[in-house]
């Protein structure tokens, strides 16, 4: 069973559409006990970062969350949820769960493109990733493909290391991060067509380690 | 950096696709449902329904549609019309919509647009505008004036004030209809387009006048809008989605290329 996390963070029944139209058995939840009885977490989310944290907290799921990590447990992380697992974000000023180090920014309001035009805030459509390192989950990815993006924050982890991923607009930042059994993305898989879906794909059947 | 989105509308009635020329003359042209997939599957970047059935007591017809339309396809689709209230948009957003048009009732009262916003996100929120060019006078200094019930009734708002103030208000995103192009296949409103997209901070879809792929470069470039919206032009079979694509990507647009 795989857990949808639920913690009034929007809309949760597109990602649970879109793992059922995959054929894997999920529940969109936000009991304790049935998020540790579950065999991989998904942790989506839009909204601002201070209400999800707030929800979380609420809700016992920080600790649970917490938890699962430690243990070794796929944890996929989506948009406000990839963001929250961060230490800090400047939206709302929110302190953040801390898995991976480092901080959500937000985009600068004089966003420009290479050629000097204004760049429109939310990063809102779709775009590019570019790999920085291999990860079993982004096995069928080309380098064309595109993915859906829509948000005003940007991931800034603070070592390279946790960077899978990168995407530019106006500034290049971290859209895909890796950290052992945790896989976050900034754009929404279950949005994203084709790439989206293989993402989400393997992450079903993914056993949480990131080296291979 | 950002693809230019191209959006496929479809005017559904009935819980049947339907067309017709500046709101008039409607004929079926086929299952939402069906025709949603084919779009999806050959590379079309986002939808937009609009349901255009005349009876408020027909929604659920709508909702069963978008209820389908979210289990066949997993690209951002948005749904507008008889929108009323915020629990009108709550029940499309739970059917697996991602956004939310509101057009008339949002003229009729604002506050839909906040409330709408507050309720779930900024991101799910479209206003749809229909416009009319009348040219500068007075109460209209830009020249575009909003007009509702498909152009029937002028509203005697300036199109450019409305859009400054829907984006006040939190909307996410503007979908701007220009009346007088509309179902003309002659070409987008490129002024009207760059006016509104220089002067908010929100994307903007230009909808009404497609009828050749250049339309949409046109309107993509001179007209500085964020995405295109088409309908005839796929629908009757005249081109392709890849034909579109393969043409604005040979001109230098960044569009996606592969799904």
């Amino acid at each position: 069973m795989i857990a949808i996390i639920d913690y009034d963070a929007g809309n949760l029944t597109s990602v649970a559409r879109a793992v059922s139209h995959l054929g894997f058995r999920c529940a969109v939840t936000n009991d304790v006990e049935a998020i540790r009885r579950s065999e991989r977490i998904i942790f989506p989310g839009v909204g601002a970062a201070g209400s999800a944290m707030a929800s979380l907290r609420r809700l016992g799921l920080d600790r649970c969350l917490a938890e699962a990590f430690a243990q070794g447990k796929p944890i996929l992380g989506i948009c406000v949820g990839t963001q929250v697992v961060l230490e800090y974000s400047e939206e709302n000023a929110t302190s953040c769960l801390g898995f991976i180090p480092g901080t959500v920014k937000a985009f600068p309001g004089d966003l420009k493109d290479a050629a000097g035009q204004r760049l429109k805030i939310p990063h809102m459509g779709w775009n590019r990733i570019h790999r920085v390192r291999p990860h079993p989950l982004l096995a069928d990815i080309r380098e064309t493909d595109e993915f859906y993006f829509v948000h005003g924050y940007y991931p800034q982890p603070r070592a390279p290391e946790w960077v899978v991923g990168r995407t530019e607009y106006g500034v290049t930042f971290a859209s895909v991060m890796g950290m052992r059994n945790l896989f976050a993305t900034q754009f929404h898989p279950e949005k994203s067509g084709r790439p989206g879906l293989s993402i989400l794909r393997r992450f079903c059947r993914w056993d949480g380690k990131a080296d291979r | 950096m950002l693809s230019k989105r191209i959006i496929v509308c479809l005017d559904v009635r009935d819980g049947k696709t339907t067309k017709g020329i500046q709101f008039k003359d409607n004929v079926d042209i086929g299952d939402p449902v069906e025709m949603a997939r084919l779009y999806y599957e050959t590379g079309v970047d986002e939808i937009v329904f609009y349901d255009i059935t005349a009876s408020y007591e027909k929604r659920e017809i709508m909702i069963d549609v978008v209820r389908r339309v979210a289990e066949t396809i997993f690209i951002p689709f948005s749904v507008g019309g008889g929108i009323r209230n915020v629990e009108d948009m709550r029940a499309v957003l739970l059917a697996g919509a991602e956004k939310i048009s509101v057009n008339s009732a949002a003229v009729r009262d604002p506050s839909l647009i906040s409330k709408g916003a507050e309720a779930f996100g900024s991101q799910c929120i479209v206003l749809g505008m229909d416009v009319k060019h009348v040219g500068p006078r007075p109460g209209i200094p830009s020249g575009y004036e909003i007009v509702i019930n498909g152009g029937r009734t002028d509203m005697g708002m300036d199109a450019l004030e409305w859009a400054r103030e829907a984006e006040r208000l939190g909307a996410g995103e503007i979908c701007l209809n220009a009346i007088d192009a509309d179902g003309t296949r002659d070409g987008y409103e490129l002024r009207l387009t760059a006016l509104i997209s220089e002067n908010v901070g929100i994307p903007v879809i230009a909808s009404g006048g497609a009828g050749k792929p250049e339309h949409l470069y046109d309107v993509l470039t001179k007209g500085k809008a964020d995405a295109a919206l088409i309908a005839s032009m796929v629908h009757y079979g005249t081109y392709t989605l890849g034909q579109i694509k393969a043409y604005l990507a040979n001109r230098g647009l960044k569009i996606r290329q592969t799904w």
